[in-house]
């Protein structure tokens, strides 16, 4: 191609830029500049109609369905009913539960593994033999398909009567020779908390990444100087490292929240929604599944959605706030 | 003067390419903080460890308390999940799983790849508005489409089919690979691009020896992250397949009740079916971050 380069000077390559452009204008430069959008807009369009149709359109019919009586084993009473599965969704004390479930297992889930997340980032920042290794062994829980991490917290880590937890349990109390240890039935005493313990193995080490790509994307002169002019490692902590995390922190609180709010697979899986561990997306399935009424179960998606918008809304703006600081705008 | 400048080089240099990062690492201070992190690391690799040493135990020794770690190794496990013994074969569900995430994952590059470019190299205008309406459908949350989509394959006979998961993996991945694509090509240099046209490139010649270099990594990435989110979904196959087009996840879903003792077959299980996430997971380790932060964090 660069052969190409020294080509014959044409009129256009004599010109310096500005008096192109002023050539240039009086040939239709409005109706050029509308072709040249138009083929730009080319590449995109596929992936932009697809998306709408296959991601606005069913929702938009969930919310027509909402608004109706709409019972697959009752088909003769199918039609409008205003807003009484919204009546519903408020009023019945199933459902209720459910929406305290969601947002009880969903904070603790991503406050737990937020902390976790954070301090073994900040211990993987440090220099030590290995630190690739334990890297990778960090990682490992998150590459567990969700359905076989909940099935191995079921019946291999759970379970009372040979799991690893209460084994080790075992292993420990007979270390100083006695032959009681305490063996917890986890997932009928604990129901909630099993299922958050796996969740919390499972998401540490999403936050683990996002907080370390964080910390290595902090200038390291600031903490020099700032060392130099004699300031602990507490101190550096709170008033350096601690303010650049922050939007790290918000960005893996935020994404977390979006992905634990749909956690249904150990939920399914786990306890299949009994001793009150039912969130939403579990009960959306079930009254879709099991009741069939399908007027309610939209009125429940819609609900999980308006939530979801919620938390949605800080997320964009900190991503957004991340990505203006990427493209320097 | 220059010879100064060059021997200065030559000393910085000797000492090893660590010499050369931009930021200092934190000191690596006291070894209890290595040793503390090993201990993390341990503690959450824990489990793995057990589903993979507990899927070649017997059922006998996998349901012992305390776990009986020096137990010897069988493949019994691996067997009786392969159907030895008159189960249900896994394979027509792995190879459901397999179509669906390959195929969903193509799908989504040829339509993501395009969008990222003019989004990026030669942008739309208001590209940044497009960019984060892809990322607000990420956000909608899969139980609300749930209902008008069984109903939509009810009526349209694709009820079971593992085609209409490849579509829902696609709309499912694509913001996600639309984001990623952007922030690599974004990292195409442009006056290299510009520089090519005034020589007389064409574009396929601009694509390849300018735009390719930097897309392909990001490509690498992109499909990876891809497969391994389709390859675990689970809601949507439970939802709209059954015993035709299920996958590896809905077959595991069968395992949920215990039936005597298994351990060792659903440990088996659990490896078998994470073992490809597993492989393209580590694969793409580096670009983790990127994809899950949805491109927002490199």
């Amino acid at each position: 191609m660069s052969t190409a380069a020294p080509a014959a000077p044409g009129p256009a390559s004599e010109l310096t830029p500005e008096q192109r452009t002023t050539y240039q204008r009086p040939q239709g430069q409005a109706a050029r500049d509308r072709r040249e959008a138009r083929r730009r807009r080319i590449p995109l369009l596929p992936a932009l109609i697809f998306t709408i149709a296959a991601t606005q359109l069913p929702f938009l019919a969930t919310i027509v369905i909402s608004f109706m009586d709409y019972r697959a084993l009752r088909p003769d009473q199918i039609g409008f009913t205003g807003l009484d599965n919204y009546v519903q969704v408020f009023t019945n004390p199933t459902i209720r539960n459910s929406v305290i479930t969601t947002i009880l297992l969903t904070a603790t889930v991503v406050l737990v593994s937020l902390v976790l997340g954070t301090a073994i980032a900040l211990l993987l920042d440090r220099k030590f033999l290995g630190r690739g290794a334990v890297r990778t062994m960090m990682i490992a829980p998150f590459l567990v398909v969700p359905v076989a991490a909940a099935l191995l917290w079921k019946h291999g880590i759970l379970n009372s009567g040979y799991g690893l937890v209460n084994g080790v349990l075992t292993w420990v109390w007979s270390l100083f020779g006695s032959d009681s240890p305490p063996q917890p039935v986890w997932l009928s005493d604990h129901p909630l908390l099993s299922i958050e313990m796996s969740l919390v193995w499972q998401w540490t080490p999403f936050m683990m990444l996002i907080l370390l790509a964080g910390l290595q994307s902090k200038p390291g002169d600031v903490v020099e100087a700032a060392r130099m002019d004699g300031a602990g490692s507490w101190q550096i902590f709170r008033y350096i490292t601690f303010p650049h995390l922050r939007r790290y922190l918000e960005l893996g609180g935020l994404l977390g929240s979006i992905y634990i709010v749909q956690a249904f697979d150990s939920v399914f899986i786990m306890t299949a929604g009994a001793l009150g561990t039912a969130n939403l997306p579990y009960t959306v399935y079930a009254t879709f599944f099991q009741q069939q009424d399908y007027g309610l179960a939209s009125a429940q998606g819609v609900v999980v959605v308006i939530g979801t918008i919620i938390i949605a809304t800080f997320a964009l703006r900190t991503v957004s706030s991340l990505f203006d600081e990427e493209t320097g705008r | 003067m220059s010879t100064h400048t060059n021997s200065a080089v030559a000393a910085t240099s000797f000492k090893g390419p660590a010499r050369k990062k931009r930021r200092t690492p934190e000191q690596g201070g006291h070894p209890a903080w290595g040793i503390a992190a090993w201990a993390v690391g341990l503690l959450f690799v824990a489990p793995v460890l057990f589903m993979l040493l507990t899927s070649f135990h017997s059922e006998t020794d996998a349901s012992t308390n305390p776990p009986s770690v020096f137990a010897p190794l069988t493949l019994d496990g691996y067997r009786a999940f392969f159907g030895a013994g008159g189960g249900t074969t896994p394979w027509p569900p792995l190879i459901n799983s397999l179509t669906a995430s390959v195929l969903s994952t193509l799908l989504v590059l040829v339509l993501a790849v395009p969008a990222a470019y003019a989004l990026s190299i030669k942008p739309v205008s208001k590209w940044t508005d497009v960019l984060f309406f892809f990322l607000s459908t990420k956000f909608l949350p899969i139980v609300a489409g749930l209902l008008p989509l069984f109903l939509f394959a009810k009526n349209t006979g694709l009820l079971d089919n593992i085609n209409l998961l490849v579509l829902l993996y696609t709309s499912m991945n694509l913001p996600i690979a639309v984001w990623m694509m952007r922030s690599f090509l974004a990292e195409v240099p442009v006056e290299m691009m510009e520089a090519a046209q005034l020589d007389g490139a064409g574009l396929v010649t601009m694509l390849r020896s300018v735009v390719a270099p930097v897309a392909l990594p990001g490509i690498a990435a992109t499909s990876l992250i891809c497969f391994i989110f389709s390859w675990n979904e689970l809601l949507l196959a439970r939802t709209l397949t059954g015993t035709v087009a299920g996958t590896a996840p809905v077959f595991l879903t069968s395992f949920a009740t215990s039936q005597g003792l298994f351990l060792a077959q659903v440990c088996a299980a659990a490896v078998v079916i994470s073992l490809p996430v597993l492989v393209a997971g580590f694969a793409a380790q580096d670009k983790l971050v990127q994809g899950l932060s949805l491109g927002a964090v490199k």
